[in-house]
């Protein structure tokens, strides 16, 4: 689904990825880990296609096409899905009235019909359940006031309500509690199908112990370094990232 | 022949065609000796610096319409708040219109400046508070010397006026340039209540000017709540005077909503003249093309123990210009005095301006005052946080201009305004409301 080779990527001048290749396919969990600054949310705005950040060298290939050739909306047409570490407010737009901006956007890309109101209703009913939302949530504006373990929420409820190819999530578990946690997890666990994937960017493994991976990389320095099994994630948790950093010679 | 000769010579013309009230007269005359002194205002004038009425007092207007016209209600109907029940004062070229309206005498006075000015009734209140809020200024005294109609609402102590009131002054293409000089005045007792909402519209590509001039009169505890829907068509330019005088206790609160027009300039003024006075000024400003609009407040802090908020925010697209003047002055008796303001803008082109002016005069010592103003760029995270949720850039744009003024609205009290100016702002924008925000 996902072939990322050879990824070199510039923030205001200064070099954050620097050759990174990566594979994921479909009906598969990747999990990425790194230290604070090895670029592991770079990558995940580069997939995303923040027009901020510069791609030097290297390609993005997502289902055969070169993303790097599409805007930031086209990709999420495509079925790219980043739940954002921090989710930016709006104020006077509620969840389900930016819900039903997003779903119609995405639609009318595919050339299709506004959905219709009862079904979006149901839809957004459906899918709030999967996340334990309630009622009022959806009427309040999107993230304002919202706390981190709602800001989350959301995120992955948006999700649910755009079924993604291929699921970015960005530190979803910062901030939260271990409730919200759960919450959050299964939401993503009931997501999962075999024709799409996920890939999970955090910091810590504690994530991990809900949302199983089938494959963990360690990134440092703008590269990943190693790859293994969901046990190299409690490895990592054990002895932190010194030793993969001697172990490579970083 | 330049308009102000224009006007100083039909002054007579005028005089002879309404009826005397000898009070009334002096007061005229008095004003138009001090509009012939002072005449229009320059930009060599602080207050005026980034404003020119050069442009706009160039037309050869037609200063009393002669032809009466008459609307049908159907196709004036979407100016109208017209979702909830409200009193309405309706005027079509500076003259009332009885079958547009819907007045009262019963609890509340909802009804004509000409009928309160000529009547023994409404002597008191005419004599007491007529004149007495508005400074002598140029613009102020052309409209003195010129008033005749507008709306004159009156709320008698401890009562609350049952529903809004809106007041809404129509122009038609009748004449090839008109100018009107609506007069208003809201005298609100003690521990009274009332909402208004007034509207300028013009119905005609020719170009239209209203100088209008508001004096509100909020007595002890009143509560006084004004909203001013500014969509006027490109050839209609107004000058919207608005003075208040508030009283011990009184909480009065003025949103301006500019979304349209050619040249608009609100004098908005604040005088607080008691203690534990609330005063609140709120403003949104769309605009594009070589639309202007200019916010010049005063607050004038007198009482100790008072507050006043004020919060503009202002988009502006293509070649418009936006100015922000606000001045805020608290006496050195009026100790204790919380006075806020914060001017935030958005330019979307190159040529987009806007000229933002805090004035502080502060003479006491135990207060405070803040004030804050932005002049900015969307945000690109934003931008990017919508944009990969597949909402198109354009849209995206929208939708953050959108929520960075929707936090001005959440102080309207009427939801049904509320969702009115909220559709406005959204169409604007070009925000996709295919559903009810």
């Amino acid at each position: 689904m996902l072939k990322i080779k050879n990824l070199h990527a510039k923030v205001e001048g200064l070099k954050i990825l620097k050759g990174i290749n990566l594979e994921i396919n479909a009906g598969e969990v990747h999990a990425i880990m790194g230290p604070n600054g090895s670029g592991k949310s770079t990558l995940s705005s580069v997939i995303a296609g923040k027009e901020e950040y510069e791609v030097t060298r290297g390609e993005i290939i997502f289902e055969g096409e070169e993303l790097t050739e599409f805007d930031a909306e086209e990709r999420a047409h495509k079925g790219v899905f980043l739940s954002f570490q921090y989710p930016v407010e709006i104020p006077g737009v509620t969840v389900t009235n930016f819900m039903r901006t997003v779903i119609n956007a995405n639609r009318k890309a595919k050339g299709l019909e506004d959905m219709p109101a009862n079904e979006m209703l149901k839809k957004i009913r459906e899918k709030s359940e999967l996340l334990e939302i309630d009622r009022k949530f959806l009427s309040r504006s999107l993230n304002e006031g919202f706390s981190g373990g709602e800001k989350k929420r959301n995120e992955i409820f948006q999700m649910a309500m755009l079924e993604p190819k291929l699921s970015i999530l960005d530190e979803t578990d910062s901030g939260l509690d271990i409730d919200a946690l759960r919450i959050v997890a299964n939401g993503v666990n009931k997501l999962k199908r075999p024709d799409n994937a996920t890939l999970v960017i955090t910091h810590y493994q504690r994530l991990l112990d809900y949302i199983i991976p089938d494959f963990v990389h360690v990134m440092l320095d703008g590269k990943i370094v190693k790859s293994g099994g969901k046990e190299l994630a409690y490895e990592l948790e054990e002895k932190g990232y010194d030793w993969i950093k001697e172990e490579v010679g970083a | 022949m330049e308009l102000k000769d224009k006007l100083l010579s039909s002054f007579l013309a005028f005089e002879e065609n309404v009826d005397m009230n000898s009070d009334i007269h002096e007061i005229r005359s008095q004003a138009i000796k001090d509009f012939e002194e002072m005449g229009f205002p320059t930009k060599k004038q602080e207050a005026w610096k980034y404003t020119s009425l050069n442009k706009v007092l160039k037309h050869d207007y037609t200063v009393f319409p002669k032809k009466e016209d008459t609307i049908e209600y159907r196709d004036v109907e979407k100016y109208f708040i017209d979702d909830i029940d409200t009193y309405k004062i309706v005027f079509i070229d500076g003259i009332y219109s009885s079958h547009l309206s819907a007045t009262t005498h019963e609890k509340i006075d909802a009804c004509l400046m000409s009928s309160a000015l000529n009547s023994s009734k409404y002597k008191p209140i005419i004599d007491n508070y007529f004149n007495t809020v508005a400074p002598k200024e140029s613009l102020t005294s052309l409209n003195t010397a010129f008033s005749r109609e507008g709306a004159f609402i009156n709320i008698p102590k401890n009562t609350m006026a049952d529903k809004p009131i809106q007041v809404i002054n129509f122009s038609t293409g009748n004449e090839s340039a008109l100018m009107v000089q609506p007069r208003n005045l809201v005298v609100v007792g003690e521990n009274s209540h009332v909402q208004i909402i007034e509207r300028h519209q013009s119905l005609t590509d020719h170009p239209v000017l209203t100088n209008s001039v508001t004096e509100i009169y909020a007595d002890k505890r009143a509560i006084v709540d004004y909203y001013k829907i500014q969509n006027d068509n490109h050839s209609a330019s107004l000058i919207d005077n608005t003075f208040i005088e508030q009283h011990r206790e009184s909480f009065c609160s003025v949103h301006t909503f500019s979304f349209g027009g050619n040249l608009t300039r609100n004098n908005l003024n604040f005088y607080q003249k008691g203690e534990r006075i609330d005063s609140t000024l709120k403003g949104i400003t769309v605009i594009g093309g070589k639309q202007h609009v200019d916010h010049n407040t005063l607050v004038h802090h007198i009482e100790p123990n008072c507050e006043s908020h004020q919060d503009y925010k202002g988009v502006f697209a293509e070649a418009s210009t936006g100015v922000f003047n606000g001045k805020i002055i608290v006496n050195k008796e009026a100790q204790k005095t919380n006075a806020f303001q914060s001017n935030n803008n958005i330019l979307l082109d190159d040529k987009a301006t806007i000229n933002s002016k805090p004035q502080l005069e502060i003479f006491a010592d135990d207060v405070k005052c803040s004030h804050g103003c932005t002049i900015g760029q969307l945000d690109d995270d934003a931008l990017f946080y919508l944009r990969s949720r597949g909402i198109p850039l354009k849209e995206a744009r929208a939708l953050l201009m959108y929520a960075f003024a929707n936090n001005v609205l959440e102080s309207v009290k009427i939801p049904e305004l509320k969702a009115r100016i909220t559709k406005i702002i959204a169409q604007k924008l070009g925000v996709n409301v295919g559903y009810s925000l």
